[in-house]
């Protein structure tokens, strides 16, 4: 009960950065490009027997490489560390920006293992047309309950990239940020960078 | 009789934390200010940690491997459908109807066709759960989440949710509809066992993404809740003010408080 509702955190988060497969996709909408990668994911880790099976390792190896060069972590690093950003210095900036970035991908895929015969439906999207920011609602459907599935996209140079990631609800970041602000606030941005990287290395050396 | 005075109780709860849950606190987003009495419940959080450890976990995990996956199912599915009888109550009470009859509809079918709730047939229909409880239709009605609040065994919670506490847990648990005692156990004990067989997966990945599992849990909880008032269109929080992207009017209701300009403050290399 105490984690019920965090359940599908995993199977939506690693969808979320799913959305962001770009190859060719300079010009599409934001929910059209949303809609096509979570396809495209989900189809490939139904394919794959060993990501079924729990191999993570080369899920975060497939994360690594199509997904990452279409979210903006260092956006998604800023907001998480908050006020604090402007604080660092540029090196803490990029270490932090590596840390987190490693945590979510960890995130993602350990979010694949619980990925089974889902579907991806897009709900109606509410944005101008010339908005530079939209928000991209999806639902995840299979079995169980649908998992609301939602993201802040932002539109630079034409190509749309992903900033925050909603699940059932809880937008990561924002989820990120008091947990950050309250290391820094105990140890600062150093002691955060240090927590980040031995919470990394303590999970990559339990792999199962 | 004895229920009376219990809702009774529960009332007067209510109008009480009426004073502490402001209205504010509804629309505000979650953080530490809305966690007066984190000590307390970072105690009451490592009790429920081990607990979990020593007993639950041990438990659920052997349920897991023993018990095949579509009996598994099959409880979830007894369980969501007393959830949706009491999630019936609350779309009405929240004045929605038509979720109320969707709900409706689900548990009839459920019960008649579907082996008193063994079988989801509902779903396939395309009606969907709705899982309204009596925490979100006090929200609905404008009560604050007040304070967070972990309860022992029990869990995550705030002020309003607890007062709520009494009617989610009896009216949404098939042990309520059951007079017999020792059904009555055993119903309740598999219900706790089934959710934490559901969690080992996310427990395990929550182990490796939390900074800090105990404000991880509280903030996600307090997202979670404020969102499923709304009805999963919660307003966008704005962002600390001297954060990097400071806040600007949104284009739409659902867009973020940051705005383009944010970017280039955080550009510099």
């Amino acid at each position: 009960m105490l984690l019920k509702r965090l359940t599908p955190w995993l199977t939506a988060a690693l969808l979320s950065v799913s959305a962001v497969f770009a190859h060719a996709q300079a010009g599409k909408t934001p929910d059209a490009l949303i809609k096509e990668v979570s396809s495209d994911v989900l189809d490939a880790v139904k394919a794959d027997k060993s990501i079924k099976q729990g191999d993570v390792n080369k899920v975060i190896a497939l994360v690594d490489a199509k997904v990452m060069p279409h979210v903006n972590f260092q956006r998604m690093t800023a907001s998480a560390v908050g006020r604090y950003w402007r604080q660092a210095t540029p090196e803490q900036q990029k270490r932090l920006q590596d840390e987190f970035k490693i945590l979510l991908v960890r995130t993602y895929s350990g979010a694949l293992a619980q990925v089974q015969d889902q579907t991806v439906e897009l709900k109606p999207m509410r944005a101008g047309a010339d908005d530079k920011e939209v928000v991209v609602k999806t639902e995840i459907k299979g079995r169980g309950d649908p998992v609301q599935l939602d993201y802040r996209l932002e539109n630079v140079g034409g190509t749309w990239k992903v900033y925050d990631i909603n699940v059932l609800g809880v937008w990561l970041v924002e989820n990120y940020r008091n947990s950050f602000s309250q290391e820094i606030g105990a140890s600062g941005i150093d002691g955060l960078i240090t927590k980040l990287a031995e919470r990394n290395k303590a999970a990559g050396a339990t792999k199962s | 009789m004895k229920r009376a005075g219990l809702l009774s109780l529960i009332a007067a709860l209510l109008f009480a934390l009426g004073g502490c849950a402001t209205i504010k606190d509804a629309r505000g987003g979650p953080g530490a200010r809305l966690d007066p009495w984190e000590s307390w419940n970072r105690k009451v959080f490592a009790f429920n940690e081990g607990l979990d450890e020593k007993v639950l976990k041990p438990v659920a995990t052997g349920y897991a491997k023993v018990v095949p996956q579509f009996a598994r199912r099959g409880v979830d599915n007894f369980f969501a459908n007393a959830a949706d009888a009491w999630s019936a109550v609350n779309n009405v009470l929240q004045g929605k109807p038509e979720p109320a009859l969707q709900d409706v509809v689900r548990v009839t079918t459920n019960t008649v066709f579907g082996f008193f709730g063994l079988l989801d047939i509902a779903s396939e229909f395309g009606l969907e759960h709705h899982y309204e409880d009596f925490g979100q239709t006090l929200g609905r009605w404008g009560f604050g989440a007040g304070a967070y609040l972990v309860w022992p065994v029990l869990g995550p919670s705030s002020v309003r949710d607890s007062a709520a506490l009494p009617a989610d847990r009896w009216f949404a648990s098939p042990a309520e509809y059951i007079k017999d005692g020792r059904w009555q156990g055993g119903i309740t004990v598999l219900q706790i066992v089934n959710t934490r067989a559901n969690l080992l997966g996310a427990s395990k990945l929550l182990d490796d993404i939390a900074l800090d599992k105990y404000s991880f849990i509280r903030d996600a909880y307090l997202q979670r809740r404020r969102s499923l008032v709304y009805d999963g269109d919660a307003p966008a929080t704005p962002e600390p003010i001297d954060g990097p992207e400071p806040a600007a009017s949104a284009p739409s209701a659902a867009a973020s408080a940051a705005s383009p300009a944010a970017s280039a403050a955080s550009a510099p290399q």
